[in-house]
């Protein structure tokens, strides 16, 4: 049961990217696109922790954490750049 | 040991200047003269077993395996040479001391003059040819800085430039000369090469050998048609060149070549090639000797016409040749070493060297006068004197050679040596003295007691050679030929021999031709001469010019251009190696693909297809690249990498915070550039080297390794070799640790350039102006942000110090843990600023770069304690309840470093970029 759980749950975020790569060729404005990143991010944790169970592997969840605690870094430069054109003041 | 200590006295020597020159000249002279006087005095003690027929040898192991050894030896022929060396070596600091100007920076002339004198030493006492060609080199550029030494005047420069040109040319030859040399001998050191005459000489590579190692000896040695730069080299102050062109630089070449008599000699190549060249040289150098009228111009020539001399000798391949030349070596040192002394004591006194203004200077300078005659008589091989009885030896040599232009060639060389000789002693000394700006004198002690000894030498050595030199020149010639050679020097043979009767008539032409000389004079100066120097420059232009030519043609600074050529040469490596071979078809199975990673994947591509095709919006592109770096690091996960998905997702975090940083600076689009044919090719050169890469990945992908890859030996050695269980972690720490070493000092560098670069430009009026039009929304410093930040940093160090201790068994280590922390300080610096961020830095980022490396080195010196190599690791398993069994490695250590340097150079850069950044207030 938890196989078609899993295979169903990664079936759904890889759907997810694929809309977040729609939204990034449609989205107006530069704000848009650094979104659509982060939710990728997002994305990609998952995927990652699903997988992981998947293959009953621990191994790749520091990753997942690693992504998760450093990934917003990189969201949050960008908007400062778009906002103060610099990120360090 | 006292061969070696003896090579190295003069360069010890060499240190001492800078410290002694604040006592005065002559303490610092007394000093380096202590030091070539010690050298001397060991070379002495060894003389009794020298005569006994013995060779001494000191051997030092430096690279065995590339049979690259401190071999040394001291037999006869390297004793007479080195006893030169330092003897009149000693006689030139003495001279030296006296004759440079108070002006001139004395210490330095020293230190190259001792730099000089190590390397000559070191060339005649090596015995592995390797290390022979290592000194070889050095006397090429301590040579450059002994002509040079004058460097404000452009007759120096370029006279140091030709020479280091024409002899680092040669020396190149000769390089490729002597490992094929050493290649048929079967080893490096002289002791083996000189037992393998036979192996050597049967050779195919014995002809490009000879050729190669005589291109070497010919330049260094001036023999035509490479003679050019030595007259050219008299630029340099009289001491360098009475020590370089009478005693040591120019006879390192008839060393070599004595040196390799036993093996290379005998030949008709070696014949025809060598005496040839030393022919030549030898008449012609003497011709152009009696045209010139600069003083040290007539000894230039005159040294290349004795170096000639001496190198017909060596190529007759007799003994009793050999056994001359080793004698002439001996003689000429002495009467030339004189004679460029002085030249430099009259152009002292009388301010000119050109002996058309000068005259009469026997009455002025009588003690000049009687030295000069002795060396000058002895030049033109006048009796008694000691170049007389090494010219009979020679003629007598020549007089016995068939085809009849050789005896001819000589007595014409002869005969043109006596008639430069005494129109030099003439002109300089007799006649009427012309009227001098201030009278001339002569000088004091110091100057002429070097010189003076010298031509009691040269009177000695002619009166009784066989109880002065008869030893030296036994010994000498034995070492040369291999065999055991008693010369007989005598001033009277009788009226037999031939050579006396060329002599005479050398006399008589001589005689003849100072009588013809001002019509001889008129059609000289009317001939049209080849000019060496415009002849030289023009070479060298056209070497320059194709040089840049190809330089720019490869790369001309155009990033493209660079690009197109490096992947033009893979393609086109690629394809010889696809077409060259025969391929096997792929044995592994293809691996399933489920969906998501089809999705990812295409992500990945979409990603960066357009950020080729946007790349012009920069900030676009960035994003894009994100993106890229991103399905790379789940990648990295999915495939079973989590080490390298953990550096890559720290990785990309702190990239994009410091381009964003670089960006600031940047206009936000980039000019377009390109444009049609050449964005066509250039397209389609990239789309063929991709495919290309993808090709050859999955070709080897789908394919068995045709070796044992090594990973297999990492995998099971990594915990019982290096304690851990992380096997990429072992690798970077201990199996490739010295790899490691390498990379973190890089970094280090890089970061400290990163910062002096962005510190200079910093109040400069070349400071780019940050690009702040973007806007000046929101807050500067949001307070949401800043609190967030502020609890994350610990939590961010608590993760990094986690990933750092379990990094040898577990995915992590320093690298990662050094970035993680990073990005913890990142984000102060961007949520609270750089002068918040800065005022709360305790421990400087230099500071951090220094530790992590010295960290890291201690570790690896730590090993040696151990006795065992640089970085080798050493574990334990320590227990400290209730923790679980944990190792100690050393390992660890040198992790540590890796994480200070990783940390303190990525701080460094982006504090650098953050400080370039700031607003421009107060600059």
């Amino acid at each position: 049961m938890l196989t078609y759980a899993l295979t169903f749950a990664i079936a759904c975020f890889a759907l997810a990217l694929i809309l977040n790569l729609w939204r990034l060729a449609t989205a107006p404005t530069m704000p848009d696109r650094i979104l659509t990143v982060d939710t990728m991010v997002i994305n990609i944790i998952a995927l990652i922790v699903l997988y992981g169970a998947k293959a009953q592997s621990a191994v790749s969840f520091d990753a997942a954490l690693l992504l998760a605690m450093t990934g917003f870094v990189s969201t949050v430069a960008f908007c400062k750049f778009l906002l103060r054109g610099g990120i360090i003041e | 040991m006292s061969l070696a200590l003896i090579a190295a006295l003069p360069f010890l020597g060499a240190l001492t200047p800078a410290l002694t020159q604040r006592f005065g000249r002559g303490i610092a002279t007394a000093t380096v003269a202590l030091f070539s006087a010690a050298a001397l005095l060991l070379i002495l003690q060894h003389v009794p077993a020298i005569m006994a027929g013995q060779t001494i040898t000191t051997q030092i192991n430096w690279l065995p395996t590339l049979g690259l050894n401190a071999n040394f030896r001291l037999d006869g022929l390297a004793l007479l040479f080195a006893l030169l060396i330092l003897g009149i070596g000693l006689l030139i600091q003495i001279y030296a001391r006296f004759y440079l100007d108070t002006s001139e920076p004395y210490a330095r002339f020293l230190t190259y003059l001792m730099l000089f004198q190590g390397a000559m030493l070191g060339i005649v006492l090596s015995d592995n040819i390797l290390l022979l060609l290592v000194f070889w080199e050095m006397t090429s550029l301590s040579s450059f800085l002994l002509i040079g030494f004058w460097s404000h005047l452009p007759k120096a420069r370029q006279g140091a430039r030709m020479a280091l040109a024409t002899t680092g040319a040669g020396g190149l030859a000769m390089i490729a000369g002597l490992l094929m040399l050493g290649h048929v001998a079967g080893g490096y050191d002289l002791s083996t090469i000189l037992g393998e005459r036979a192996a050597i000489q049967a050779s195919p590579l014995y002809v490009p050998a000879l050729l190669l190692i005589l291109l070497g000896a010919f330049t260094k040695s001036a023999q035509f048609p490479f003679h050019y730069w030595l007259p050219h080299a008299m630029a340099a102050p009289t001491p360098v060149s009475a020590y370089l062109h009478s005693a040591t630089m120019v006879k390192a070449g008839l060393f070599l070549l004595a040196r390799l008599w036993p093996v290379l000699a005998g030949t008709p190549e070696w014949f025809w090639i060598v005496t040839s060249a030393g022919l030549i040289t030898m008449s012609f150098a003497a011709g152009v000797a009696l045209f010139k009228d600069d003083l040290k111009a007539i000894l230039a020539y005159s040294t290349v016409s004795h170096l000639g001399l001496i190198t017909f000798l060596l190529g007759l391949g007799t003994k009793a040749a050999a056994t001359a030349a080793v004698f002439h070596i001996l003689c000429h040192a002495t009467f030339k070493a004189a004679l460029f002394m002085l030249a430099g004591i009259v152009d002292h006194a009388t301010h000119t060297r050109d002996i058309r203004a000068l005259g009469g200077l026997r009455r002025a300078m009588p003690i000049s006068f009687a030295l000069a005659s002795i060396a000058t008589l002895s030049m033109a091989g006048i009796p008694p004197l000691n170049g007389f009885l090494s010219k009979e030896m020679m003629l007598e040599e020549a007089a016995h050679t068939a085809p009849w232009v050789i005896p001819v060639l000589a007595t014409f060389a002869a005969l043109l040596s006596v008639a430069y000789a005494l129109r030099f002693l003439v002109y300089t000394f007799l006649g009427q003295a012309p009227a001098y700006a201030h009278a001339p004198h002569d000088p004091g002690a110091g100057l002429w007691l070097p010189p003076a000894i010298l031509a009691a030498l040269v009177v000695a050595i002619g009166l009784a050679p066989m109880a002065m030199a008869g030893w030296l020149v036994d010994a000498a010639a034995s070492a040369t030929t291999g065999e055991a050679v008693h010369a007989h020097i005598a001033l009277w043979h009788g009226l037999q021999p031939p050579a006396l009767w060329m002599s005479l008539a050398a006399v008589g032409g001589a005689l003849v031709v100072l009588g013809l000389y001002p019509a001889l004079r008129a059609a000289w100066d009317g001939a049209h001469k080849p000019d060496a120097k415009a002849m030289f420059d023009a070479g060298m232009g056209w070497l320059t010019k194709t040089a840049t030519a190809l330089t720019q043609g490869l790369h001309n600074g155009s990033l493209s251009r660079g690009f197109a050529v490096g992947l033009c040469s893979f393609l086109a490596l690629g394809l010889y190696a696809y077409l060259s071979a025969p391929t096997l078809p792929g044995t592994r199975a293809l691996t399933q693909i489920s969906f998501a990673p089809v999705v990812a994947f295409g992500l990945l591509m979409t990603a960066a297809l357009a950020a080729t095709a946007l790349h012009r919006k920069r900030l676009l592109a960035l994003l894009l690249t994100g993106i890229v770096g991103l399905i790379l690091s789940a990648s990295f996960a999915y495939l079973s990498a989590p080490d390298l998905a953990l550096t890559q997702i720290t990785v990309e975090v702190v990239t994009i915070a410091l381009m964003l940083l670089a960006l600031n600076f940047l206009p936000k689009t980039t000019p377009r550039k390109t444009a049609g044919f050449r964005k066509l090719r250039d397209g389609g050169l990239a789309v063929a080297v991709g495919t290309g890469v993808a090709a050859l990945a999955y070709t080897l992908m789908t394919r068995e390794a045709m070796f044992p890859p090594i990973s297999a030996f990492h995998l099971a050695q990594s915990l019982p070799g290096a304690g851990g269980h992380n096997a990429v972690n072992t690798i970077i720490v201990d199996f490739r640790g010295y790899d490691t070493y390498g990379e973190i000092i890089v970094l280090g560098i890089a970061a400290l350039l990163i910062f002096a670069l962005t510190e200079s430009l910093l109040g400069t009026r070349w400071a780019v102006q940050p690009d702040h039009a973007a806007g000046d929304e929101g807050d500067a410093h949001p307070v949401m942000l800043q609190t967030a930040t502020r609890l994350i940093l610990p939590m961010a160090m608590l993760v990094g110090v986690y990933l750092f201790l379990r990094g040898h068994n577990e995915p992590g280590g320093g690298f990662v843990a050094g970035l993680v922390f990073a990005i913890g300080l990142v984000l102060q610096y961007i949520a609270s600023g750089q002068d918040w961020a800065a005022a709360r830095r305790r421990i400087p980022y230099h500071a951090m770069i220094g530790a992590g490396v010295l960290v890291a080195s201690a570790t690896g010196i730590g090993s040696f304690l151990a006795g065992r190599p640089f970085l080798t690791s050493n574990f334990t398993h320590g227990h400290l309840p209730p923790l679980k069994d944990f190792e100690l490695a050393t390992a660890a250590l040198f992790d540590l470093g890796v994480f200070l340097c990783v940390l303190g150079a990525v701080m460094l850069a982006l504090d650098a970029l953050a400080r370039l950044a700031k607003p421009q207030e107060g600059r």
